[in-house]
Order: structure tokens, then C-alpha cells, then sequence
């Protein structure tokens, strides 16, 4: 790609975004010298212990209070330099875009809303997704920042999601989701409801190729994004306090007419009632995932056709898969390379037969 | 850059458009409008029902059972409204629990195990938000329905009767092929909890089933419905037996075309219609990204105090800078 085109990009993005200042919407022009009056960019009060913590401390500590351990939302960008190994996240399919199919418009239009958050968070829509390393383990990793439109999930949120499994199953790699959303995007209407059907259905390939997926629920995780793929991990984990739930707490009180209890929709109720499997402190976060990516490997093949959507797993695949674990600590300590076997009967170089395997062990 | 056919901001609806979806959603509540069970008799022959999730409970809001369609066995599955207060009360209002969904997951592994072709029935305002349904785990029984239904080996044929209510209704809506009822409606949230939240006030529901553009026609216009059946005189609660007729002849047809398919192909397909649902456009160009040595807009930015200065995509016009050159590179 020449690099005039990426240059001029964003260039043609500015120029549309000071068109609609100037039309009359709300859209802020900040000049970059002009004083910020309040102290509110540099401070922030912790919701949990009412501490004022300085933002710039908040940034050196994981976006963790200092004095309470409160859990602040984080950006994309800071996620991936929490559970990523520095340099190994590689962005795909920055460029899908929303687009008002529906003409939506409540008391301001769609398009404006998405304009001013992309203002905001210098980002296209609410998930980027790509390839990166934890601790070494090769995943398609999705991750949501729920300041744009509440990182809900429209056509670009779930065309997205559907890449990220479609590589995962293709790469033979696990995929991990980091949610921070409220839900399906109004403003889609049915299409935003559709989504929850096409981040699903790739998952049911997932389990038929044994291809782990894992999600991390963070706050907060609500509506359609935790009525989808969200509860589907094969292993959820969620941040401490974290706000999960189906109904978010206006809906609910209006149409239940009462009030919910303290805390029915926190990462700790659903623990206790048996719907994720562990609460995870953020600094804990990328040893768990590390180790779970470990102990949870994507399930050996014995014929060299990854991607296929049927079961390709062997009767040996378990005792194969086995052996794929073992592989390192068997060569370290008897000296056979058990990467490289002989290539006997003939299959793919990306995988060894069941046999070798055994033999090795 | 694409952007000028995204720029074009969409005015809100005229009274005129807002007037005629509500007449939608109100004939789509209509008290008198067929119900589930008032229609199966009507349809097929033989219904049976059968009852609970086999886990906690039976959830009167989602009836099921095996019953035969011209012969052919199938099983039936749909949401159930009263149409009186008490009954309301009983079925709950459509408003499924979690073991209604648990319920419906059951009848169709039946279904996949003995090879009947599944037909469900929508007609919910979506799935009860209160805290029972929340401990018994409300949003992962409708993800677990609908990854079941995307994988289910049999043929699917969806009917949305009166009301499609979000997570609630597509938890039974997924299917080979989509239908709707001339006044029925498919949305995202319902009009009441989408005005709650956008124009934070639920009187406001008229704006919102206008903007949400959830009538059957406009389901067909999105590509989430595939036909619509044609509702006898004023609307289908004028005449429950000839609304009857119609879903008959059109679910037999549908099932008709979709009968020949091989499991493989079938599954095929629904995935791919699936996967082509939502809009948007693929632009040709990266992400903006981030620098990885700080720039020196970055080091300018942090002098100054303006945090995260160097990603706004809007300061690169103000000063057009390395990190611009950093990106080029990189993408080269």
C-alpha cells in the first residue's frame, strides 16, 4: 500500500468530523494549547472508596485505586499492554466501519453518535480484534472498549467477532474475548439483534475442531453481548465487581417495578450462582489466562486438515494431544526431538502422527 | 475516503411514519391476536405437550410438544401470551424465565435425536428481566438456545406471530427460514425499554418503534425476515382461521424446500445466512494505531498534561508529525 493513502486517511476523517461541529452538533473542537479548567482530567474520585486518585497513577496502576483496589474501565490499549506480550498484537480488519442502515435517529443521529466516538477514542467502532501472544500462547483475541457507544455491539462489533473465531478455527489457535459492553446496538435495530446469532454460530465450529475459547468479562458485561458469546466461554473469567447482567438495572426496575438488590448483578452473584469460573484480580489476569491457555491446549489432529468443521479428532487424538504437551519436557529430559519426527506415513508437515507421538513418549 | 454517504445524518421520523409503526406494534399486541396454542390446533394434528426443563421448573411462557404437520411429524415450539388478565398472569405475559428457554433447548435436542423438523412461534416482548430470571442464569440460557439452534441438524422454520422482543424471541428464532405475519414486529429491545434508554423517558415509544424500524416489511427490507404471510381482512384477530390457513400453506412450503437439503448443506447455509447479517463497510485503510517510541507530540502532550494527546486521529492534522511516518513505514 503506498503510504500516502495511510497518511491521508485520517486526514479526510478530520475534515468531515469539523463539518459537523460546524453544522450545530455538539462535537467539541479542543485546541491543544487551551487550559482545562477543572481539575476533572487530571483527578478521579473512586467510585467504591471516594478517594481522589490522581489519572496519572491510576495509568502506572493497572487503572487499579490505589487505596481500594476498585477496578477503573480500561481502553483497548491498555488491555492489550496488560494481557499481551509487548509488540505481539497484530490489529486485523481496522477498517470495518458502521453505517446507518436504518436512518436511525433519537434525539441525535446515529452517524453523529458514531462520529463523536470516534473522536473520542480515536477508534472505528467498539472491538478491535487481532492476533497477539499471551505469555508466548498464540491467540485471536477480540477486545471491547466500552467507551465507544457503550461498546455495544452492532454489524462491525459482531463481523469482527465472527473474523476473530473464523481465524481462531482456521489457525488452530484459542480465542479469547474481553467484554466491557451494554448490549446490542439500538441504533442497528434487528441487524445489532442478529449479532448474537453470528458471534454464536462460529463458536459451535470451535467445539466441533477443539478449539478452546475463553472469555474475560469485565465491567460492565450486559444485554446481548452476555446473552451471546460472552456466556459461551469454555472457561469465563471475570474482574472483580464487575457489572454482569442480563436486564440492565433501568430496564429491569421498569418493567419489574421494584428495585434490585446491591450487588445481584456482580462478578461475585454470578460466581455463587454457578455462571463463570473465577473472579480475577487485573493483576492476576495475564498469569491466569497464561496458565489456563496451558493446561486447556486446542485438541491435536491426526490427519493435517485443520479448519474442517467436523470432528477431526482421532481415536489416538487425546494420547496424541498428550504427547504435544509432554513434547518439551520429553525431549529436555531423554533427548529424543520429538517436533520433527520421521515423516513416515505421509501427513501434513504441520503435524505428526499419533504413532510417532507415542513412540516418543 | 468513503465517508460521504455514512456523513449524511438521518432526520427523525415524520409523524406520519411514527403514526404507522405504532399501529404496527399496536396490532401486533392486539389482545384478540392468535396465540400459539390457539393456532397449533389449528395447523397441525395430534399436539402433545410436554412440560419442564428437567433442572428447576416449567415455564408456562414457552409451550412445546411433538405434533404432525400433513403427516409429517415435527416439533412445535412457541412462546405463549394469555389473553385475559389471569391467564396473563400465568404465562406471565410471553416474558420467558430461563427454564423456559432450557425447556425449548430440550424438545429440540428431541427434535435433532429423532430428526423432526423444528417450527417455533415468536411472539414475546422479550425475556423477564427480574432477578429470579437473572440467578437462574437468563443470559446464558438464551446464548446456549441459540448456539444449539445454529447447530441443530435438523431443519428450522421460524414464524414471528406478534411481537419479536429481542434476546427473548431470537432465542427460538433461529431458523433455515425466517417468516413473519403481515403486522407482526421484530426488535432489538422494545419500543418502551429503547425510548427508557435513548430518550430516557418510556412515553417516548412511538419515536422509538418508528427509528427501530421493526415492522415484518422492513424486517424483509434488512434481510432478517425472508417472507411475509399475509394476514386475512384487518389483521389476523378478525379471523384465527383463516391466519391459520395461511401459516399452514407457508410453513408447509418452506419445509417442503428445505426437506431435500443434506444435513451438511443445510447447516451450510444457515450458517452463511448467519454470517452475512448486519451492514457495514470495509475500508481500505489501517488503523491509526499507536507509536512505539513516543513521539514527540506524545512527550509534547505529557509536558503539557493532555493525556492520550498522540492517539486522537485529530491531533495528526493539527500536527501532522514522525508518528504519521512512523505508520506509513510500518504499513509499507
Amino acid at each position: 500500500m503506498p503510504s500516502g493513502a495511510i497518511a491521508a486517511a485520517p486526514r479526510a476523517r478530520i475534515g468531515s468530523c469539523i463539518d459537523s461541529t460546524t453544522r450545530g452538533s455538539r462535537l467539541p473542537i479542543k485546541f491543544p494549547f487551551s487550559r482545562r479548567a477543572a481539575p476533572s482530567d487530571a483527578w478521579t474520585k473512586c467510585p467504591t472508596c471516594d478517594a481522589q486518585v490522581f489519572n496519572k497513577q491510576l495509568e502506572r496502576n493497572q487503572r487499579l485505586c490505589p487505596s481500594c483496589g476498585h477496578h477503573f474501565r480500561m481502553s483497548v490499549g491498555e488491555r492489550i499492554d496488560l494481557l499481551l506480550d509487548p509488540g505481539s498484537f497484530e490489529e486485523r480488519d481496522a477498517g470495518l466501519e458502521s453505517v446507518d442502515r436504518l436512518g436511525f435517529h433519537d434525539d441525535r443521529a446515529y452517524t453523529d453518535r458514531l462520529e463523536a466516538s470516534r473522536l473520542k477514542t480515536g477508534l472505528r467502532d467498539a472491538v478491535v480484534w487481532g492476533i497477539g501472544a499471551v505469555e508466548g500462547h498464540r491467540v485471536a483475541i477480540g477486545i471491547f472498549d466500552f467507551r465507544f457507544m457503550g461498546g455495544s455491539m452492532g454489524s462491525v462489533v459482531g463481523e469482527k467477532l465472527a473474523r476473530c473465531f473464523e481465524t481462531a478455527l482456521a489457525d488452530r489457535i484459542p480465542a479469547i474475548v474481553v467484554s466491557a459492553s451494554g448490549g446490542a446496538r439500538m441504533q442497528e435495530g434487528t441487524l445489532a439483534l442478529m449479532q448474537l446469532a453470528k458471534t454464536t454460530a462460529p463458536l459451535v465450529r470451535l467445539d466441533d475442531a477443539g478449539v478452546p475459547f475463553i472469555t474475560v468479562l469485565t465491567d460492565p458485561t450486559t444485554g446481548g453481548v452476555l446473552a451471546s458469546f460472552a456466556s459461551l466461554g469454555d472457561v469465563i473469567l471475570a474482574e472483580p465487581r464487575a457489572l454482569i447482567g442480563f436486564a440492565g438495572a433501568r430496564v429491569a426496575s421498569d418493567t419489574v417495578g421494584e428495585e434490585m438488590p446491591d450487588g445481584f448483578q456482580s462478578a461475585e452473584f454470578l460466581l455463587a450462582h454457578g455462571f463463570i469460573d473465577a473472579v480475577v484480580a487485573r493483576s492476576d489476569l495475564r498469569a491466569s489466562l497464561s496458565r489456563l491457555l496451558r493446561l486447556l491446549p486446542v485438541a491435536a489432529v491426526d490427519d493435517g486438515q485443520p479448519a474442517s468443521a467436523d470432528r477431526v479428532r482421532g481415536p489416538l487424538g487425546a494420547i496424541s494431544g498428550l504427547a504435544e504437551r509432554l513434547g518439551g519436557a520429553v525431549s529436555e529430559t531423554i533427548g529424543i526431538d520429538v517436533e520433527s519426527p520421521a515423516d513416515g506415513n505421509g501427513t501434513g508437515p504441520s503435524s505428526s502422527s499419533p504413532s510417532e507421538r507415542e513412540e516418543a513418549r | 475516503m468513503s465517508d460521504a454517504p455514512l456523513m449524511e445524518r438521518a432526520a427523525a421520523p415524520t409523524p406520519a411514519a411514527t403514526e404507522e409503526a405504532w399501529r404496527r406494534v399496536q396490532l401486533a399486541r392486539h389482545p384478540q391476536r392468535p396465540r400459539t396454542l390457539d393456532l397449533l390446533p389449528l395447523i397441525f394434528e395430534g399436539f402433545f405437550e410436554l412440560h419442564g426443563d428437567r433442572a428447576f421448573g416449567d415455564d408456562p411462557a414457552i409451550v412445546g410438544g411433538p405434533a404432525t404437520l400433513d403427516g409429517v411429524a415435527v416439533m412445535v415450539i412457541g412462546h405463549q401470551k394469555g389473553t385475559d388478565t389471569e391467564s396473563n398472569i400465568l404465562r406471565n405475559f410471553g416474558s420467558p424465565h430461563p427454564e423456559g428457554f432450557r425447556k425449548a433447548q430440550r424438545l429440540m435436542r428431541l427434535a435433532d435425536k429423532l430428526g423432526m423438523p423444528v417450527v417455533t412461534f415468536l411472539d414475546t416482548a422479550g425475556a423477564f428481566p427480574g432477578p429470579a430470571a437473572e440467578e437462574r442464569g437468563q443470559a446464558e440460557a438464551i446464548a446456549s438456545s441459540v448456539k444449539l439452534m445454529t447447530g441443530l441438524q435438523v431443519p428450522i422454520v421460524v414464524v414471528v406471530l406478534g411481537e419479536g422482543g429481542s434476546g427473548g424471541a431470537l432465542a427460538i428464532g433461529v431458523g433455515d427460514v425466517v417468516l413473519a405475519l403481515e403486522n407482526a414486529v421484530y426488535s432489538v429491545i422494545s419500543p418502551e425499554g429503547c425510548a427508557s434508554i435513548l430518550w430516557r423517558s418510556r412515553d417516548e415509544a412511538r419515536s422509538a418503534a418508528a427509528a427501530m424500524r421493526m415492522t415484518a416489511q422492513d424486517q424483509v427490507d434488512l434481510g432478517v425476515v425472508d417472507g411475509i404471510i399475509a394476514e386475512p381482512g384487518d389483521g389476523a384477530h378478525t379471523d384465527h382461521g383463516a391466519t391459520a390457513q395461511a401459516l399452514k400453506a407457508a410453513i408447509v412450503s418452506a419445509l417442503r424446500r428445505l426437506s431435500g437439503r443434506e444435513t451438511t448443506e443445510l447447516l451450510a447455509s444457515r450458517y452463511a445466512r448467519l454470517r452475512a447479517m448486519g451492514s457495514y463497510l470495509e475500508t481500505g485503510t489501517v488503523s491509526p494505531g499507536r507509536p512505539k517510541v513516543p513521539s514527540l507530540r506524545r512527550r509534547i502532550g505529557r509536558i503539557l498534561h493532555l493525556p492520550s494527546v498522540p492517539r486522537r486521529p485529530r491531533w495528526s492534522e493539527i500536527w501532522p508529525s514522525d508518528d504519521a511516518d512512523d505508520e506509513s513505514e510500518r504499513g509499507a
